[in-house]
């Protein structure tokens, strides 16, 4: 369908920091993009989580709070029951979100508050230097497991998105990517969804999205792409989880 | 129909490059301001607007202007 | 219309945040505060405010810090430990400037310790037990009405300088029960505009939240702003209350239920003719360094009481700046000064003769 593709008004128009090939940046916009078409920008209260989206401000045209590492979860609890009428959500990586923020993650998933969490998942901790995340596969390489990810030493892979589909509090959990065309629309579909169940009060709504990180994958854009919809989605499995 | 790629902001990530259907995405032979070979248009006329590059940039460099 | 009740410190604590306007509390179980917790989660939804028992004090201070951010008036508690965890959060919140209320009932530590009273949270209260250079304002109440008061306080000089504002409290205070008077028609007081707060970005530019400044030069420059805001706390809140110090040859200084023992201990000497005083801080920062500067020219023996090792000695020691001699006698672990103990510290120190400060 023909249309007019630009950058949303909410999304401000300067350089990112973010690295070629990123997925943040397709992420930034497609929340961007989401918000200005449900007109809730004067509404909506954003938390940054702390890793490479810790200036995510600086891109966003919204009220945003900063949170202590993992803890997003519980700023954005009492910014949204001290005033229910705004949209609130909250944009982590898989440290703060399934590493540090576990605890703050599960019981706001469990108390069912009505927030949107947008969980970006890349397998690695990008701002830090490309340590282990714990949604880094096995033998996956990086800064603290040079050898590759050894379940004896490090565990396995979390699957936080599949726990938190267990929770009777938990509403809606999707997992998508931005890794090719077909998924990345989906990612906007999903995203969009979660800002719109907690406008209509329906509840704990997350899309975890396989993002890339070309990086500290040490992999080229093109790489990483590939490595996502081949091996990351394989242990990741794409999908409506709850 | 017009479509306007950002080079200045480009990163040379390649995505659009890999993802539009029409291979109508190449590197440029000359490198921007920051030294990188940004992403532009061959022939702007064999693009169908199907906004596939614009959806894939993580910069928000790619424009797509038509009547509809 | 004037009510008094009989009340415990913990409880008395919690009206006093509630009637001072605060609409969000989270908090964590650990003795001994739990009746502090258990009157918010039972009062405070019934007078229009939100309680969450949280899943940890980490987060407890994290909710506090959003429910700031808000513009809300906002509350947690809990005891040393529990304080610890707290102390990132707590950073965070200085840096950011937001306004709330914290209160420790200490108790014995370090460690687990037990749940008996203590005062070793001092430094931790004072020094910033979390990173960076900030400090929160602390009261220290000594009975259950002072618990009240100060409590109310705290909140008006959280919102009047955008920090956070700590009661030191015990395990002696916050259990035991005295007669409580305020009056049951005063609405909150010392309430300000925040403009900063984050409501939506609905007719103003969107508001930021943050403590991180990456650009070089940025963080140095909020520093120094929130330095200078320190300094106008050290100028205009220092508080204490001092007794009988009119020709006092040695002058107790104590806070909190230490000071109650020592008053009485105090009481005791000068029926038997003794030359001794009380001084007893209440703000413990910005501490009453001014006050007790100046009767340090007059004064010339201080014995400082704390249930510690030393910790708040250590500011008598730099306010008196080694013009007097500054004994110090404490206990911890859980194990409380007597009366009898004080006395004889008291009498150690006025008899010390030529001993030079």
């Amino acid at each position: 369908m023909a249309k007019n593709y630009k950058r949303p008004d909410s999304l401000y128009d300067v350089a990112t920091h973010y690295c070629p090939g990123c997925g943040h940046g397709i992420l930034h916009r497609m929340v961007a993009e989401a918000i200005d078409e449900l007109g809730a920008r004067e509404k909506t209260i954003a938390i940054a989580p702390v890793g490479c989206a810790v200036v995510a401000y600086d891109y966003w045209q919204f009220d945003c709070a900063e949170a202590a590492h993992g803890r997003a979860l519980a700023v954005a609890t009492a910014i949204k029951r001290c005033q229910p009428d705004k949209l609130v959500f909250t944009y982590q990586g898989d440290g703060d979100l399934a590493a540090i923020g576990t605890a703050e993650t599960i019981h706001a998933a469990n108390r069912g508050e009505n927030l949107t969490v947008v969980f970006v998942n890349n397998a690695v901790y990008g701002m830090t230097g490309g340590q282990m995340a714990p949604t880094t596969l096995l033998t996956q390489k990086t800064a603290t497991t040079p050898l590759g990810r050894d379940a004896k030493l490090a565990g396995y892979p979390l699957k936080i998105s599949e726990m938190l589909a267990l929770l009777d509090g938990v509403y809606s959990v999707e997992r998508t990517s931005v890794s090719n065309p077909k998924e990345a629309m989906n990612t906007k579909r999903a995203i969009k969804q979660a800002f719109e169940n907690q406008l209509q009060g329906k509840g704990f709504s997350l899309v975890e999205v396989l993002s890339m990180c070309p990086t500290y994958w040490y992999k080229t854009p093109q790489e990483s792409v590939k490595w996502i919809d081949e091996s990351m989605s394989q242990y990741f499995k794409l999908g409506k989880l709850k | 129909m017009k479509i306007k790629i950002n080079s200045k902001r480009c990163k040379g990530c390649q995505l659009c490059i890999i993802f539009c259907p029409k291979k109508n995405i190449a590197l440029d032979k000359n490198l921007n301001e920051s030294g990188i070979a940004p992403a532009v248009i061959i022939a702007e006329d064999n693009c169908t607007g199907c906004g596939i590059c614009f959806l894939m940039c993580p910069d928000c460099c790619i424009e797509i202007e038509q009547k509809i | 219309m004037k009510t008094k009740i009989l009340i415990s410190g913990n409880e008395a604590m919690g009206e006093a945040a509630i009637r001072a306007g605060c609409k969000f509390y989270a908090g964590y179980p650990i003795t001994p505060q739990n009746e502090l917790t258990a009157y918010m989660a039972s009062e405070l939804p019934k007078r229009g405010g939100i309680f969450i028992q949280s899943e940890s004090e980490l987060a407890a201070i994290s909710m506090v810090y959003g429910a700031s951010a808000s513009g809300v008036r906002t509350m947690t508690s809990s005891s040393s430990p529990g304080i610890s965890l707290k102390q990132e959060g707590i950073s965070y919140i200085s840096g950011a400037q937001l306004p709330s209320v914290a209160i420790n009932v200490m108790r014995a530590g370090p460690g687990l310790g037990n749940i008996w009273p203590a005062q070793s949270d001092y430094f931790q209260a004072t020094k910033g037990g979390g990173h960076g250079d900030y400090h929160l304002i602390v009261l220290a109440p000594w009975s259950v009405q002072e618990s009240f008061d100060l409590t109310q306080l705290a909140f008006e000089l959280a919102d009047r300088y955008r920090v956070m504002s700590m009661i030191l409290s015990d395990g002696i205070l916050g259990q035991m029960m005295e007669p409580l008077e305020f009056d049951d028609e005063v609405a909150p007081s010392g309430l300000v505009e925040k403009p900063w707060a984050l409501t939506g970005a609905s007719g103003r530019k969107p508001n930021i939240v943050k403590s991180l400044s990456i650009k070089y030069g940025d963080v140095e420059k909020h520093n120094i702003m929130l330095q200078k805001n320190y300094s106008r706390i050290m100028a205009k809140e220092q508080r204490f209350e001092e007794s009988s110090l009119e020709g006092a040859r040695v002058v107790v200084v104590a806070y909190g239920s230490m000071a109650r023992i020592a008053q009485a201990a105090v009481a005791n000497l000068r029926k038997q003719g003794k030359r001794v005083g009380l001084f007893r801080p209440i703000s413990l920062w910005p501490f009453p360094a001014k006050e007790l500067a100046r009767i340090s020219t007059k004064i010339k023996k201080f014995l400082v009481v704390e249930m510690s090792y030393g910790q708040m000695v250590e500011d008598v020691r730099l306010s008196v700046n080694r013009k007097a001699l500054v004994d110090f006698y404490g206990r911890s672990g859980g194990g409380v000064p007597t009366q009898k103990q004080v006395e004889r510290e008291i009498l150690k120190t006025l008899s010390s003769v030529n001993r030079k400060p």
